[in-house]
């Protein structure tokens, strides 16, 4: 019930809305009650022929409930959605503020984007939970009792009878729903990952299975996994419509249940025909407060459980905590302080059985630039996640400006940096929206003068947008080249001391490798820079060339003494110069 | 009102299914009507005083027989419903699967796998709605109001009258609800949408947004974009809402006329209570149907534009690999690309390469290199030879034998490809070695993982052969994928090899002896290769540089050094 509770709190500033809500729905039940009872009255009444001065008040009340229960649920419509899409901004505002000193440290990695799409689901299914979870059994709640009232005037029977009905109907099969559903509901959550999964291998991995001749077996795979999901479906579908139908037919035997308990007040004439017929309709009518609930119990099943995944998200610690007093990097940055220091740094991630860096020394003077290259998985991704301080718990020392890292706010230590990575982030939306990230309010003159220095201004210039121009799905518009250098042109305009550059040329083909590179090299002038790469191009224009091997430093050098050395880097740029890549 | 025109045509597979749920639907409302008349009776008896245990015997035993009745017949409904849902559901996802695989890679395109595979599971599920509950609805609004009407005026003329004057009331509400999903609410919910789209992207450029220091300022913005896009849906839904309205207003207020016009007629005299009374009883139930299709409405609508990019999805053109009568790959494979001309459907954009005069020739025993920038066309060149589709112009013949006469089984035998990154599938590494050879035994995987040099990956695994791969198993790094991709090809033992040669990783353990492996792989083989390397170029029999879709060199390396074209710059650039 922990993810009830955390909904329930969420709702807090909502109250007055879910208030009104229940309100009008109740309202609305109510003016059917009212309806139905005021015409079995009059009905009733009229077939004694009194004078017609004595039916005045029911046609009045008939006409009154008539008009009125449209404009109640009407009303209740309006008000339910708009709640939605408060709660739907609530969730999102809650979830986002809870994510964000959470990556990417404990989501997974520094490009695990991906995970997160299906938290962003879970989110729009809990969309409805005010709605079409919470209101109604408190609507039900609140007509019940005064339906339960109302029946208290004409006998104790009828009014224990429909109390009975409410509670048996209203509670009991929502609850016997909820209990069922506790064995399924995870049956189906897996079957349909299963089906997830299968489809994806099916599409992504059809070259292969085309080229064996295997699409067959992955077209049977996906079938059968949908199967094992429609299945489990139907079987869900047919219990959820005999509970269903069994509350159905407990409000319609509370009918007979009157009836029969009615029998001798009627016979002694405490109770009238009129005052039977009126109760009679208003049970009809007012089994339309139950009705929702079944269904609100299926949709709590499932929200509850997309709430258990976003609470799995966003329960974990932080990795990194900001002093109390955190220290700001001086500006203009210290000429005779070493920008970066690592001193025997080791660091293994949580749960990692060998370390991911181990015993790096390493000191980066100002305005100096750095290589460090290695394979995949040799440590590279674990500099970059520590020097922009999303982890902490690293061993040995990691100063910045001649200061622990950790006596820096994170958000300090990040803008020290202008990142350029392969996989730098580009949004769905203009080229200009883009670079304003970096330097919100920036002027037209100023991005024209980053692009300029990232080689792209002719590139915009040609664009019929110009900087008004739409890239696309995260850039896909674009070409590699222009969105790598898009990439570069936010970074000139961040204006941050240190460039971090993260293999920024991975899938590039050669000539626009060259492309960026130059663009590159132009705005480094002046700039402490620090390139990770597993490429081994224009190698000579770093200052120090530093070799990792699986968390080691294996060479340190620069070019030329490192082709001398005859070591690993050796063997890398021949593994590198055996590669034929053609303009 | 809407109709998918074809969804429906897949749905009269299950008439029976269906026509069973409509009719236990027009059972539920009948035995609604026989609970009416019993509760009449039974309100009658009271009114007269000549309410007994006798005298109610009769009212009350049919009472709970009608409860029973349409008690079963309720789930009845619901059962058959989503029977026939879920059949058509599997029916669609067993065509579409088929079809995607008919489709082939190049048909697909590369970006969107995401959403086609979304489209395959989710998207096929969205139907339901539509299915189990939209369209049973539909034919039970049309009938049971009539049908209720009819009952009506067998006891009682003039309500019947009243109650008939509301139903063109009807189609004026349909027309509204219509007007609900009108191009200005249509555009609210696309832009709820893209909202979600946007927040999607936000999330997934948390570290992004994090570095450049952006948080404060996205939560803001998330916070203000849903505030106002909330303003201006609840603009459009208050008018998109009037049309529930009427429906509400029309159902309470004909219920009203009708109370009151049979109460004024008994207090003269001119009708009996229990037909008043019955009348009063069956006036909501005429609207319950509308309702329910109204609440339907939504939920259906996303199974229209699910069905949409299914069927647009079915109704692509497969190509036609195989051409009958066909025969055997012939024993002599003397490959030939003559005039081939290829182009890629119009979405994929302008990044696909065409394919334009392409005229080449692979020697039985030897290996061809294609060489060229990123993007030339190269792997457009290897599809067709693997026949992921046909040339648009131009053929391809094998000793001769046109390939789409070649029996397309025997042929994905005959020719086997290496990725440069091969798909990992969920299943143990074996199974993954094995993908061309299903039925290959553990010795001869052995082998080939020894052949191919991913023994030592394999050793440093903590189950070997057995261990799982793909989501919740263990991942390769890409070097190491790139040797499962050759081991493939050494169990697969075909005589003809179609290899996108791995790209350069710096690890020089990885590295040391891939080129060796390639050559034995090689050897024997009729082979196209994509080539990356020089040293791969040297010893390939001819080499062809593609550029632009278009073949502008052909020869030995040491032909075209000597011809000073294209090649000769490009390794001179080295």
């Amino acid at each position: 019930m922990r993810e009830l509770r955390a909904l329930l709190r969420l709702a807090k500033p909502l109250l007055p809305g879910i208030v009104l809500a229940v309100f009008l729905g109740t309202a609305t039940v109510s003016a059917g009650v009212g309806l139905m009872a005021a015409a079995a009255w009059l009905i009733a009444t009229a077939s004694f022929h009194p004078p017609l001065g004595d039916l005045q008040m029911a046609i009045v009340a008939v006409r009154f409930f008539g008009v009125s229960r449209g404009a109640f649920r009407y009303a209740e419509r309006v008000v339910t959605h708009s709640m939605t899409f408060r709660v739907l901004a609530r969730l999102r505002v809650w979830f986002f503020e809870r994510l964000a000193p959470l990556v990417p440290a404990r989501t997974g990695g520094l490009y695990s984007g991906d995970l997160l799409a299906r938290a962003v689901g879970d989110i729009e299914s809990l969309e409805g939970f005010f709605v079409r979870v919470l209101a109604p059994p408190l609507t039900a709640l609140v007509a019940g009792t005064a339906l339960v009232i109302f029946f208290a005037f004409y006998g104790r029977a009828p009014a224990l009878i429909e109390a009975g009905v409410f509670l048996a109907a209203g509670a009991g099969i929502p609850l016997a729903a909820l209990a069922l559903a506790r064995r399924d509901g995870p049956l189906i959550t897996g079957a349909r990952a299963a089906l997830g999964r299968a489809s994806i291998e099916l599409v992504q991995g059809l070259p292969d299975l085309v080229a064996a001749g295997r699409t067959r077996d992955a077209v049977t795979r996906a079938v059968g996994a949908g199967r094992r999901l429609t299945g489990a479906l139907r079987r869900r579908a047919v219990r959820d419509g005999a509970l269903e139908a069994a509350a159905g037919t407990l409000a319609q035997l509370g009918i007979l249940a009157i009836f029969l308990a009615v029998l001798p007040a009627i016979r002694s004439g405490r109770l009238s025909g009129v005052g039977l017929a009126v109760i009679v309709l208003a049970a009809l009518a007012g089994f339309e407060a139950i009705e929702p609930l079944p269904s609100a119990a299926a949709s709590f099943r499932e929200q509850r459980s997309a709430m258990a995944r976003l609470l799995e998200i966003t329960g974990a610690n932080p990795a990194v905590t900001d002093p109390p007093i955190p220290l700001t990097i001086p500006a203009p940055w210290p000429a005779d302080l070493p920008a970066i220091v690592m001193e025997h740094l080791r660091f293994t991630y949580p749960g990692a059985p060998a370390p991911a860096l181990d015993g790096i020394d390493l000191d980066i003077a100002p305005g100096s630039a750095v290589a460090i290259v290695g394979a995949s998985g040799a440590g590279k991704t674990t500099i970059i996640e520590l020097l922009l301080r999303f982890w902490e718990g690293w061993e040995g020392r990691l100063e910045l400006a001649g200061q622990d890292i950790r006596r820096y706010a994170a958000d300090g230590v990040r803008a020290a940096f202008a990142v350029v990575s392969q996989r730098t982030h580009l949004f769905t939306a203009t080229i200009r929206n883009n670079l304003l990230l970096a330097r919100p309010g920036a002027a037209n003159a100023e991005l024209w003068h980053a692009l300029e220095a990232a080689g792209l201004s002719d590139d915009v210039h040609a664009m019929p947008g110009g900087l008004e121009t739409w890239i696309g799905e995260q850039g896909l518009a674009l070409s590699g080249g222009q969105r790598q250098r898009l990439a570069i042109a936010r970074a000139v305009l961040r204006d941050a001391p240190i460039l971090l550059l993260d293999e920024p040329t991975t899938h590039l083909d050669t000539v626009t490798e060259r492309q960026v590179l130059g663009a590159l090299e132009r705005i480094a002038a002046g700039r402490t820079t620090i390139m990770l790469t597993h490429r081994l191009t224009a190698m000579e224009r770093y200052d120090t060339i530093v070799v990792l091997d699986r968390g080691r430093i294996a060479e340190r050098g620069t070019h030329a003494e490192l082709l001398a050395a005859h070591g690993l880097y050796r063997q890398m740029w021949d593994i590198a110069h055996r590669e034929f890549t053609p303009a | 009102m809407f109709l998918e025109r074809r969804l429906l045509d897949e749905a009269q597979v299950e008439r029976l299914l269906l026509a069973t749920a409509v009719g236990c639907g027009l059972g539920v409302a009948f035995a609604t009507v026989i609970q009416a008349w019993a509760i009449a009776r039974v309100v009658a008896l009271a009114l007269a005083k000549t309410l007994t245990g006798s005298s109610a015997r009769q009212p009350f035993a049919i009472f709970a027989a009608a409860t029973i009745v349409r008690a079963l017949l309720a789930w009845g409904r619901t059962a058959a419903a989503s029977v026939a849902s879920q059949r058509l559901k599997d029916r669609l996802r067993q065509r579409l699967a088929t079809h995607i695989a008919e489709l082939g890679p190049l048909a697909l395109g590369g970006e969107q796998t995401g959403e086609l595979a979304g489209t395959l599971s989710e998207g096929i599920e969205r139907l339901d709605a539509y299915v189990s509950t939209y369209l049973p609805q539909l034919a039970l609004a049309a009938g049971i109001p009539i049908g209720i009407v009819i009952l009506v005026a067998f006891r009682d003329l003039l309500s019947a009258a009243v109650l008939l004057v509301t139903i063109p009331v009807i189609p004026m509400f349909m027309v509204l609800i219509g007007g609900a999903a009108s191009a200005k609410s249509r555009r609210q919910w696309t832009e709820l949408a893209r909202l979600g789209a946007h927040f999607l992207e936000a999330i997934q450029g948390l570290t992004t947004l994090k570095i450049f220091g952006r948080i404060h300022d996205e939560i803001g913005k998330i916070a203000t974009t849903s505030e106002q896009f909330r303003e201006a849906t609840m603009g459009v839904l208050r008018i998109a809402f009037l049309s529930a309205l009427t429906l509400e207003l029309v159902a309470t207020i004909s219920t009203a006329v009708v109370a009151v016009q049979v109460g004024l007629r008994l207090l003269y005299g001119k009708l009996m209570f229990e037909p008043a009374f019955f009348v009063l009883l069956l006036a909501p139930e005429v609207y319950g149907p509308l309702r329910a299709l109204g609440a339907a409405f939504h939920p259906g609508t996303q199974g229209v534009a699910a069905a949409e990019r299914i069927f647009e999805l079915l109704e692509a053109e497969a190509p036609h690999l195989e051409h009958a009568p066909t025969v055997p790959p012939p024993p002599e494979l003397h490959i030939r690309f003559e005039d081939v001309g290829f182009s890629y459907p119009q979405h994929r954009g302008e990044r696909a390469a065409a394919l334009d005069g392409i005229t080449l020739e692979i020697v039985p025993g030897t290996t061809l290199a294609l060489a060229g920038p990123t993007g030339a066309g190269k792997s457009t060149i290897a599809a067709l030879l693997l026949r992921f589709a046909v040339p648009g112009h131009g053929r391809i013949t094998v000793d001769g034998v046109p390939l789409e006469e070649i029996e397309l089984g025997a042929w994905r035998r005959t020719c086997a490809w290496v990725p440069q990154r091969p798909f990992l599938f969920a299943g143990s590494i074996a199974d993954n070695v094995r993908l061309a050879r299903p039925d290959a035994g553990m010795a001869a995987v052995e082998r080939a993982v020894a052949a191919a040099g991913l023994e030592p990956v394999v050793m440093r695994l903590p189950a070997g052969l057995e261990t799982q791969l793909g989501e919740g198993g263990a991942g390769l790094s890409g070097g190491e994928l790139q040797r499962l991709a050759l081991a493939r090809a050494f169990l697969a033992e075909a005589p003809c090899l179609v290899l996108d040669e791995p790209a350069a990783h710096l690890d020089p353990r990885l590295e040391a002896d891939l080129g060796a492996v390639m050559s034995r792989l090689l050897d024997g083989r009729t082979a196209l290769v994509i080539a990356h390397r020089l040293q791969t170029l040297r010893t390939a029999g001819r080499i062809a540089i593609v550029e632009a879709g278009r073949i502008v060199e052909t020869g030995t390396h040491e032909e075209l050094l000597r011809s000073g074209g294209v090649y000769a710059r490009m390794v001179a650039a080295e």
